[in-house]
């Protein structure tokens, strides 16, 4: 026993012997404790018969030093092994043991492995409650969500921050995915903040959720490395859509029309499996070099990467370059710390006509591709074209899928930057506040080129056409915030964060579009210019007491899409946890649990001209191909625009309860999470009462949901030794949605709701947003089948008993629900001594899909087209037998749930190879598997299946090394 | 700890003040000059003969960008959201002067006259209606003689103001009265209520009469004398003719004969003098038909600044097809939609002995009788209206013609004369009418009648050949009792998806009043649907 005395000490980065400026030193068993001032010093007096300190840094393993006889300690602290255990979160970072909210995260090593090119896919079924639908086109852009759809019309996605500058996520033109500004390779890892109370700082943007992306930096004490990792894939189409061939379409023709039938007449005598000829086996390369370390102690690191991939598509491609710099250097005592971080990425790309996979299905196989005689040879590029008795293109008839993709040449060139510096300094004088200044620009210029060229057909009359086109998009950003940490001892532990942030969003476009002569000028020269602001206020309390944390948080925004009485929004939340227990021996190990409640907004309904100034009454000048004659003069017209004065925020108040928990020695550790996210203010494009605007729709706030939903994670080690080791992780997502008003100060029963869903026809919605169902429910009509249960043509229940059935809204019923109800992650990885086998995949469950494509084209009149030409049918046609498109009834919908995996890879790791080090050699198959029973090409295109860009099954080769 | 709170209140300061400063950026206005906002498009005195230009164009274009591009309608394919376009599918398609090969939704429902609160060409053409009336609301709001005062509009301007609102109130009247005879119980919508979210509410057809009566009565005499006024914009004899409209179908309407009204203000027109008889009908359809004289009120196209793909390109490209050379017609497109039915057709004398000009037929490969209405080459296709000037030149553009399409012209108001004096209306005589009538068939190089056939019957039949596919047959119709009854009928009349009654059968009388669009319906819960739907 020892008397109540002194201790002086330093705490000190084990690796770079620098002091760790604010490091926590608590006396263990009490609540007595300090923390470091700028030399990473401090003094604590200790009570009688304390044993140990605890020292803890953010970043770092948290040590127990026991206390001896000595009053002086020095303690060196390893930077964490294990980064899962601290959390990145808005305005700084966190110990997962103490947040207070539903937050993930998803380190590199945990990313998926395959042919990624954009940084959504490699956390794709890794997180619950994160949907992410896999991009099918190279580089392509893909549907994220968190914890399901809250909003109508404005953005679903998540606010995407990357390295602290948050990201405008709607993609420019000629640009595939605005992610891919960053190379997967360079992420080091992907938080996803999902409830109100880890996302309120973000207030106005965080509705959809939070994801946060931060990027591999180099370490001050690193000696030079460098390391590569490159592969080689090859993407396949693995189904078509199921259409007559030849032959069956010729015999189909002569057995509805006859012989000597105008029809019969239509026929050609080729033999053409027209999407057989437009897909390809694509080739793609990846390769990254990056290279890190510290230069007389500034660390960097630096990346270059190269993609090269062609599209199953025949003639899309897609190439990229990306360049990644981050400088991290420190001054003056370490109390200045400064992070730079520039990307930036140029890509090249071809887009192929995506007309050309619908068409390609419909097109009369008994055509020919291409056409020798000389009329087709001088005028249409030697391609079949449906040509009028002139020899000029018959009106209205489809252009040939083969010369669609290559007569037309759509290519652009991007180039994105970001830059953002940020100042971080802590004050001499007062080691608990320190001041954060972030300055972040965002630059996305892209410029392209579309011509079509004269021998297309579609294009034939125009002599052909040009188009150019650039947008750029520009983005500033400033923050400053104040954060002042002071652990009070016995009355806990305050952690103060209060800010001010400034962003503007830019964009102009530009567009010229005329024929290749340059005689005929289809779309003038103009220009397109922008902006919008938005201006936040925010601040943050963490508070702990033992065992007990709370976080407060308010944030007050501004954006200038709203009238001044509707612009500011206000944005709380309030959190606790408690741990129960945490790091106890045995089959229980660890338990916190968490409850959180907070508003967040949404603003975003786009960046088009009527979603930046919705609220302003605007007048927009005609073109001058769309003036009015007045006596001799062609007057240019103003138009007013349709607006809602009173456009306001949607604002989201989501309560969250959950609990973490270890098992089994940690060998099981999980989450559980339940969810209600009350959406009000919905903004949704409805529409207008007939005369009561300017349009016949418009964008408002119409009324409110709730989205409610439970999520357990789990991952575990069952086996783990030596030689052989076996993890896997899951999740688990249950989420359900439903409108629970719809015009305000409207109980009327009359009120259908806001139709949505457009499917093929003039003005034909398959959904529904109706008070009572979820959002965008099948609204159909009940088809009535015969005895043998066959579908009766123009059949369907009289739901309103007017004595017709299948006739107005009032016989349409509320159907089944797009959205899925269950969805489900897996991931697995088995280790035996160097060779590693992953695999990840994913599920959805009760989604349904209305098949567009048997709608559209599983009928009989859809053989003969509006002039002289036929079509090709869907071979499900011969089952339904439809003389007529029956587009509204609820035998098209069908369930598309399913299972696929998504990557599965097997690697083999060298230690040391040939000098070079870490070398591990790697196959994957992505999308090897999907078990489903929905008939079309694919469960994922989510509510209404047209024609869709297929998604491939990829074989990949790969190598990595370090030097 | 002073010099930290010190330094701690100054950096508070910096922020408190740049976050102020920086508030002020929430207020913008567009940085793109082709936008502007209310307040300064009315401050501008030049403004106020372009809005009015853009209430004009709503008859014609789709949008802002021709031939499609920022369109007015939203969620329709903007080229069958012309205005034009949809009256003349509404007038024509479900009576024996068209039918349409086309399978798009919504047209062989039209073409058989039966059709229902779905029909995405009447939410068509409803939704332009309701596009006008609040423009024209907008305008007339914004151009009484207090604001102009206010805003210190030049004097000289406001008297041109004075005349651009009354047309205005003319076009509104116009909508309202499309309105009135396609749907009948309509929304109406008070001028003093601006935008915002509220739901118009059903007037009866009666107080929409009465609206459009008294606002052209209240027009009549600010607008520009007949003839007078630049071509394109409408004048007093525009105002007459849709007053003498308004009362010649008052019986259809609200239940009541105006006979005598319809007759007086038909007189005012012809006697005008502003207006004759186009000596060659086939002048009237033609690229340089902004010349003629007998158009009292036209829609203007332009090939190279008024583009669309509905009105007349729509007209013109979709009645070419089969074997038939656009290029005579003055354009590339032969869309192989619209032609007409034998009930159209047995209004002529078909045989070789027919002199009759207006029965203009393009019959080589063509059958007369239809058993496939989505085969072009059954029905004679038409070529009335063509993108070729009277010297045979095409117009400015090979798809979208220079053609205006003739809303009101002198010869319909000959033949109401005839039929207001027919119906026993006074102030007119039957000698008179005889000549109007007789004038018009001069010169087409027909027959003369003698009084003994000028007849209601005649008269109707008079009307479809003299003014076939110019929007007035469904009207014509219903006023005569023959658009729903069994004793006159035309092939696919009533007819059946199976094809039970090709040569037609007496429809349901509700089909006299189109229904209110299903999405209309479902926005504003106070309306009523019309009966029968």
């Amino acid at each position: 026993m020892v008397a109540q005395r002194t201790i002086s000490g330093t705490v000190k980065d084990a690796d770079t012997q620098e002091p760790l400026i604010g490091a926590n030193i608590l006396v263990v068993g009490t609540s007595t404790g300090t923390t470091t001032d700028i030399n990473g010093a401090f003094q604590l007096d200790v009570p009688e018969g304390a044993t140990a300190l605890e020292v803890s840094y953010t970043g770092y393993t948290t040590k127990e030093v026991a206390l001896t006889a000595s009053n002086l300690i020095a303690v060196a602290l390893s930077a964490g092994e294990d980064l899962d255990e601290i959390l990145v979160i808005g305005y700084g970072e966190i110990k997962k043991e103490d947040a207070t909210g539903a937050i993930q995260s998803v380190t590199s090593k945990d990313f998926n492995q395959g042919a990624i090119t954009s940084a959504q896919d490699l956390v794709a079924g890794k997180i619950a409650g994160v949907n992410i639908t896999p991009s099918t086109d190279p580089g392509g852009g893909a549907g994220i969500t968190v914890r399901g759809l809250s909003s109508l019309r404005a953005s679903n996605a998540p606010l995407i921050v990357i390295d602290g500058v948050p990201l405008e996520t709607n993609n420019n033109g000629g640009s595939r995915n605005f992610l891919n500004i960053v190379n997967p390779n360079d992420i080091e890892t992907f938080t996803v903040l999902k409830d109100a109370s880890a996302s309120a700082i973000y207030g106005s943007r965080a509705s959809g959720g939070v994801i946060l992306i931060t990027t591999k930096k180099g370490k001050g004490s690193d000696k030079f490395r460098l390391n590569y990792n490159g592969n080689v894939s090859m993407n396949q189409v693995t189904r078509r859509i199921d259409v007559f061939d030849a032959d069956e379409f010729r015999q189909l023709v002569l057995n509805k029309y006859g012989e000597g039938s105008v029809e019969a007449s239509y026929l050609g005598d080729a033999n053409t499996d027209w999407q057989s000829l437009i897909y390809q086996n694509a080739i793609g390369t990846d390769h990254n070099v990056n290279f890190s370390g510290g230069v007389k102690g500034l660390p960097y690191r630096a990346s270059v990467g190269y993609t090269n991939k062609e599209g199953v598509l025949k003639t899309e491609k897609f190439e990229r370059t990306t360049l990644a710099l981050n400088l991290n250097p420190k001054f003056f005592d370490n109390t200045l710390q400064v992070n730079i971080s520039s990307k930036a990425m140029f890509t090249r790309n071809r887009f192929a006509d995506r007309g050309a996979v619908g068409t390609a299905v419909g097109f009369d196989p008994t055509q020919p591709v291409f056409a020798d005689d000389s009329l087709s040879q001088a005028k249409y590029g030697g391609y079949f074209a449906y040509q009028n008795p002139q020899g000029n293109p018959l009106s209205l008839a489809p252009t040939n899928p083969v010369a669609m993709l290559n007569l037309r040449n759509d290519a652009s060139n991007v180039q994105k930057y970001i830059i953002n510096g940020s100042v971080d300094y802590r004050f001499p004088f007062l080691p608990e506040l320190r001041a954060n200044l972030n300055l972040g620009y965002d630059y996305f210029y892209g410029e392209g080129e579309v011509t079509a060229s004269e021998q297309l057909a579609y294009a034939v009359e125009d002599t052909g056409s040009i188009t150019n086109y650039w947008n750029s998009n520009e983005n500033r950003l400033l923050e400053f915030y104040l954060n002042y940490v002071k652990d009070y001892g016995n009355l806990g532990k305050v952690d103060f964060m209060a800010g001010y942030s400034w962003q503007n969003f830019f964009f102009n476009n530009y567009s010229f579009s005329r024929n290749l002569t340059g005689n005929e000028v289809f779309s003038p020269e103009e220009t397109f210019p922008r902006e919008y602001y938005l201006v936040s206020l925010y601040s943050r309390l963490n508070y702990t007491w033992n065992d007990l944390l709370v976080t407060l948080t308010l944030r007050r925004d501004g954006s200038s899409r709203f009238s001044e009485q509707a612009r500011w929004g206000l944005f709380p939340s309030a959190a606790a946890a408690y741990k129960v227990f945490d790091g106890r021996k045995g089959n229980f190990n660890s338990l916190k649990v968490r409850v959180g409640y907070g508003v967040t907004g949404q603003q975003d309904i786009g960046n088009g001209f009527s979603d930046l100034y919705p609220y302003l009454p605007l007048y927009d000048a005609s073109q001058p191909n769309a003036q009015y004659q007045f006596g001799n003069q062609f007057v240019t017209t103003l138009r007013p625009r349709g607006y809602d004065a009173n456009i306001q925020w949607e604002e989201t108040a989501t309560l969250n309860a959950g609990i973490d928990f270890g098992l089994l020695d940690n060998r099981i550790i999980g989450s559980l999470d339940y969810y209600l996210k009350n959406t009000n203010n919905l903004l949704n494009e409805i529409d207008v009462a007939a005369g009561s605007n300017f349009t016949n729709r418009i964008v408002t706030n119409v009324g409110s949901m709730t989205n409610s939903g439970v999520e357990l994670s789990l991952q575990a080690t069952p086996i783990s030794n030596d030689r052989f080791s076996w993890e896997i992780g899951g999740n688990a997502t249950y989420e359900q949605n439903e409108i629970t008003q719809l015009i305000a100060n409207t109980l009327d029963t009359n009120y259908l709701g806001v139709f949505t869903g457009g499917i093929s026809g003039i003005n034909n919605n398959i959904q529904i947003h109706s008070v009572g169902h979820p959002l965008a429910t099948f609204f159909v009509y009940e088809q009535l089948y015969d005895d043998n249960g066959n579908p009766i043509e123009g059949a369907y229940s009289d739901l309103d008993g007017d004595g017709q059935g299948g006739v107005g809204n009032g016989d349409r019923y509320h159907s089944r629900n797009p959205n899925a109800r269950w969805f489900f992650g897996i991931n697995t990885r088995l280790t035996y001594d160097n060779w590693e086998l992953s695999m990840s995949g994913r599920a959805r469950v009760g989604n349904y899909i209305y098949n567009n494509i048997w709608s559209d084209r599983a009928n009989y009149n859809a053989l003969r087209g509006n002039t002289a030409f036929l079509s090709n049918l869907h071979r499900e046609v011969l089952n339904i037998g439809f003389e007529q498109p029956q587009l509204l009834s609820d035998l098209y919908l069908q369930n598309g749930s399913f299972f696929r995996m998504d990557y599965i890879t097997l690697s083999y790791f060298f230690p040391e190879l040939g000098g070079v080090k870490n070398v591990k050699v790697f196959a994957t198959v992505q999308n090897p598997i999907t078990i489903t029973n929905y008939p079309g090409l694919d469960p994922e295109v989510g509510g209404i299946d047209g024609s869709v860009y297929p998604r491939s099954r990829a074989f990949l080769i790969g190598l990595s090394g370090s030097l | 700890m002073n010099k930290a709170y010190c330094t701690l209140a100054v950096l508070l300061g910096i922020v408190l003040l740049t976050a102020t400063s920086c508030f002020n950026d929430l207020d913008i206005v567009p940085i793109d000059e082709d936008f502007n906002t209310s307040e300064a498009v009315y401050r501008d005195p030049a403004s106020y003969r372009q809005v009015l230009a853009k209430l004009y164009a709503g008859l014609a274009v789709t949008g802002q960008q021709g031939p499609a591009g920022q369109g007015d309608i939203v969620g329709l394919d903007e080229g069958f959201s012309s205005y034009l376009r949809n009256l003349w599918n509404m007038q024509e398609l479900p009576t024996e002067e068209a039918i349409c090969a086309w399978n798009d939704q919504g047209i062989p429902e039209l073409n058989r006259a039966f059709f229902d609160s779905n029909n995405p060409l009447i939410a068509g053409m409803y939704a332009r209606i309701y596009f006008q009336i609040p423009l024209t609301n907008e305008y007339i709001r914004e151009t009484t003689d207090e604001k102009l005062n206010f805003r210190e509009i030049p004097a000289d301007i406001q008297a041109d103001v004075r005349i651009f609102r009354a047309e205005a109130r003319f076009l509104r009247a116009l909508s309202y009265w499309h309105g009135l005879d396609l749907f009948r119980n309509i929304p109406f919508i008070e001028e003093a209520r601006g935008v915002g979210a509220y739901f118009p509410e059903q007037a009866t057809p009666q107080e929409t009469f009465a609206f459009i009566e008294s606002e052209l009565k209240a027009i009549e005499n600010l607008l520009v004398a007949p003839g007078q006024n630049e071509y394109g914009r409408a004048d007093q004899a525009a105002a007459w003719m849709l007053l003498a409209k308004l009362y010649l179908n008052a019986e259809v309407y609200i239940g009541e004969s105006r006979i005598n009204e319809s007759l007086e203000y038909i007189k005012k027109v012809i006697d005008s003098g502003a207006f004759s008889l186009e000596p060659n009908y086939e002048h009237l359809f033609l690229a340089d038909n902004h010349n003629s004289a007998e158009i009292i009120f036209p829609v203007t196209f332009h090939g190279r600044n008024t583009q669309t793909w509905g009105g007349m390109t729509f007209l013109i490209n979709s009645s070419n097809g089969g074997s038939m050379v656009p290029a005579d017609r003055g354009v590339n497109g032969a869309w192989g939609g619209n032609r007409v039915t034998a009930g159209l057709v047995m209004k002529f004398d078909t045989s070789a002995a027919n002199t009759d000009e207006r029965a203009m037929f393009y019959t080589a490969g063509q059958t007369l009788a239809i058993t496939n209405p989505r085969t072009f080459t059954e029905g004679w296709a038409i070529t009335k209206f063509s993108n070729l000037d009277q010297a045979g030149n095409p117009g400015s553009d090979n798809t979208h013609p220079d053609t205006d399409f003739p809303m009101f012209r002198l010869a319909d108001a000959y033949l109401m004369y005839a039929e207001a004096v027919l119906r026993g209306a006074t102030g007119g005589d039957q000698a008179t009418a005889l000549g109007y009538i007789n004038a018009l068939r001069q010169r087409a190089n027909a027959t003369s009648i003698t009084a003994g056939d000028l007849t209601l019957d005649f008269i109707l039949d008079e009307r479809a050949r003299e003014l076939f596919w110019e929007c007035h047959r469904r009207t014509d119709l219903i006023r005569f009792g023959k658009f729903t009854s069994g004793d006159y009928v035309w092939p696919h009349k009533g007819n059946t998806v199976a094809n039970e009654f090709p040569e037609g059968r007496a429809i349901d009388e509700k089909f006299r009043i189109l229904p209110l669009p299903s999405n209309d319906l479902a926005a504003n819960p106070t309306l009523v649907q019309n009966p029968g739907y």
